[in-house]
């Protein structure tokens, strides 16, 4: 659990140094302060489960186990990205690994998360497909059409709403009708109201855990809110200016790495222990850089290809 | 060699496809205990029970993200879209979605799913259900897209459309629900990316898709009677992939090209053909390729109204006429 919130926290910073030398172009929406619901997850999670999540995705899909060469490399525009640098930044996936995509429109991987676990429930496989957004997720059309959905069919899919307080620039709570954003909406679907601190990794694993039990029981669908705070803006083009002072300075006391270092410390882990995996994180950030850094761009040829299933992008003979 | 309706064709193929793969699923509005609002998909819950055959909320966005999720992860779904219109209410997932995630995931993906949808106009609906809507899929890269005009066609390019790997926008012509014809025993299965030329003829090519077929072959059939103008057919069927061969090799035995489309005029299909004819036909071409579609409004509900927006036999055969007097 510490292991992955360090590397989607040295990734994120890695991928804002990079940015700012120029090497990443486009955008990026960072998970800085969010860290610890996408390591939560990942441990609740099992192997063949879906993961399924929005344009900020790094953390998602780093911690299914993608390679962080492979998320640096699609960011870089590189042959040896993710997606052979035909996604970038608000795409990545890694099937292999269960990370089904990262979906770049508010609302539309909510119901694909749906069909997933449709499809786990006909072929019996016991997987659960677990699915994150955002708050403002939460008011378009998608977001209730699958919820319904999932729910009147028990589908075994774990909603997470990763509540961080800001639709993009403007605060969720001037333009939502009910105070918690998935909570509150949550009893129009039959669905318990499960708020939990997003910034504690363990409280998120645990929630995530009954939902994951509660899926393969056959008893349907969870929706978890999980609050927290971006420590960066929205995205690349935003500084973040319009949050007042005292509450960043607030969040930013509830930081998730060092409240879970200093519970590994509580515990009894040895400091050596804690600050070693630490290192080590760093270090394979370090190296993954070079190594992306070292791949050369795509060939020219992969435009054309992976239009359709034989490979080519064919439309007429 | 068995009679059926256009309508009982859908049902028709998708239990052949069905009985033969049990990873085919289908799910839509109204289409399992009550049969479809347009009786097309009749007796398939019966046949095939409730797990694979699936009443749906009216949520086309929830419908078409199962199908797309469900295909990623090993299924082949059918979903239905009542109306084709109603793609307008879940167009992201159809065109930033289905279309894009094996591209844009360097093909990690594969997305073998079909979408049905009651297509065009005629049947006095108005103008929110009565669209013929192909061209706005043609225009979307990583989309198939068929519109059969007989029941056999139905069949085999359903049933086609069922097996392959790629999102294929089924475009089903609702005034040709009750038209009757021959559909080979047995299992039949067509080839997508294949036109057909359905009259042979030396003055001049009409292309036609859909319910414009045989309103072009009557067309034809008028112009030999009256006037001895040979001019043939070709139901195109398939937009994505165009078979530009037999458009191609049609169009070189007079020179004289007409597209029929029920679409409104512009960006039409028949656009795409008349510019792939002047680009890759140039030397061919004895007239320039004049187009019939709708004209560019929305399509009104009475019946005078309607028809005479809709092309029609003697607008295909006076406009033919015409460009060859």
């Amino acid at each position: 659990m510490w292991r992955l919130q360090l590397e989607v926290r040295h990734l994120e910073q890695r991928a804002h140094d990079l940015f700012m030398q120029n090497l990443i172009k486009g955008t990026s929406h960072l998970a800085v302060g969010q860290e610890a619901i996408a390591a939560g997850c990942a441990v609740a999670m099992r192997p063949g489960d879906y993961t399924f999540c929005t344009y900020r995705g790094h953390a998602h899909t780093l911690v299914r186990g993608a390679s962080m060469t492979g998320v640096l490399g699609e960011l870089m525009g590189r042959e040896c990205g993710l997606l052979q640098g035909k996604g970038g930044s608000m795409h990545l996936t890694d099937v292999e690994k269960g990370a089904m995509g990262s979906y770049a429109i508010i609302g539309a991987h909510l119901p694909i998360a749906a069909g997933a676990a449709w499809a786990a429930q006909y072929n019996k496989t016991g997987a659960v497909s677990f699915c994150f957004f955002g708050d403002g997720t939460t008011n378009i059309g998608a977001f209730h059409e699958a919820l319904n959905f999932a729910v009147i069919w028990k589908l075994p899919v774990v909603f997470v709403c990763e509540n961080n307080f800001y639709m993009e620039y403007t605060p969720i709570d001037e333009v939502t009708a009910v105070e918690h954003p998935a909570a509150d909406r949550a009893g129009a679907y039959g669905l318990e109201p499960i708020i939990v601190d997003g910034n504690d990794a363990d409280a998120v694993y645990r929630v995530a855990r009954t939902a994951v039990d509660k899926a393969v029981a056959g008893d349907g669908p969870s929706l978890i809110e999980a609050e927290t705070y971006r420590h960066y803006g929205h995205s690349r083009a935003d500084p973040a200016t319009y949050r007042p002072d005292k509450e960043v300075e607030e969040w930013m006391a509830k930081d998730p790495i060092p409240m879970y270092r200093s519970r590994l410390l509580e515990f009894g882990v040895p400091e050596k222990v804690v600050g070693d995996i630490e290192k080590g994180v760093l270090k394979a950030v370090d190296d993954a850089t070079e190594e992306a850094k070292s791949s050369p761009v795509p060939r020219d040829e992969l435009a054309n290809t992976d239009v359709w299933a034989d490979g080519g992008s064919a439309w007429r003979n | 060699m068995a009679e059926l309706t256009y309508r009982e064709a859908v049902a028709d193929a998708i239990a052949q496809e069905m009985e033969r793969d049990d990873k085919v699923v289908f799910l839509g509005e109204d289409i399992a205990k009550a049969g479809g609002v347009f009786k097309t998909t009749v007796g398939l819950y019966d046949k095939f029970g409730p797990d694979r055959v699936r009443d749906t909320p009216i949520s086309e966005q929830a419908i078409l993200g199962a199908a797309m999720g469900a295909a990623m992860t090993g299924l082949r779904p059918i979903a239905e879209i009542m109306f084709s219109d109603f793609f307008a209410v879940c167009w992201d997932i159809v065109v930033n979605q289905i279309a894009k995630t094996r591209y844009m995931t360097g093909g990690q993906v594969t997305m073998p799913l079909v979408i049905r949808s009651a297509n065009g106009g005629g049947v006095r609906f108005g103008a929110q259900h009565s669209q013929s809507i192909e061209n706005w899929a043609m225009m979307i890269p990583g989309l198939k897209v068929i519109a059969p005009s007989t029941p056999a066609d139905v069949k085999g390019l359903l049933a086609a459309s069922i097996r392959d790997p790629d999102p294929v926008i089924f475009f089903e012509q609702k005034s040709l629900y009750g038209d009757k014809g021959e559909i080979p025993d047995g299992e039949h299965v067509d080839e997508l990316g294949t036109a057909k030329v359905v009259r042979g003829g030396t003055d001049a090519v009409i292309y036609a898709l859909a319910a414009m077929v045989p309103r072009s072959i009557k067309a034809a059939e008028k112009l030999e009677a009256d006037l001895g103008i040979k001019a043939s057919v070709v139901d195109v069927r398939s937009l994505v992939p165009l078979d530009t061969r037999t458009i191609f090799s049609e169009f070189r035995k007079s020179g004289r090209a007409f597209t029929v489309e029920e679409n409104p005029r512009l960006c039409g299909w028949g656009a795409e053909i008349s510019s792939l004819i002047t680009e890759e036909c140039f030397w061919d071409m004895d007239l320039p390729v004049t187009r019939i579609t709708t004209p560019h409004i929305p399509l009104a509900s009475a019946d005078n109204l309607e028809d005479q927006m809709i092309p029609s036999v003697d607008r295909i055969y006076e406009t033919v006429r015409a460009g060859l007097d």
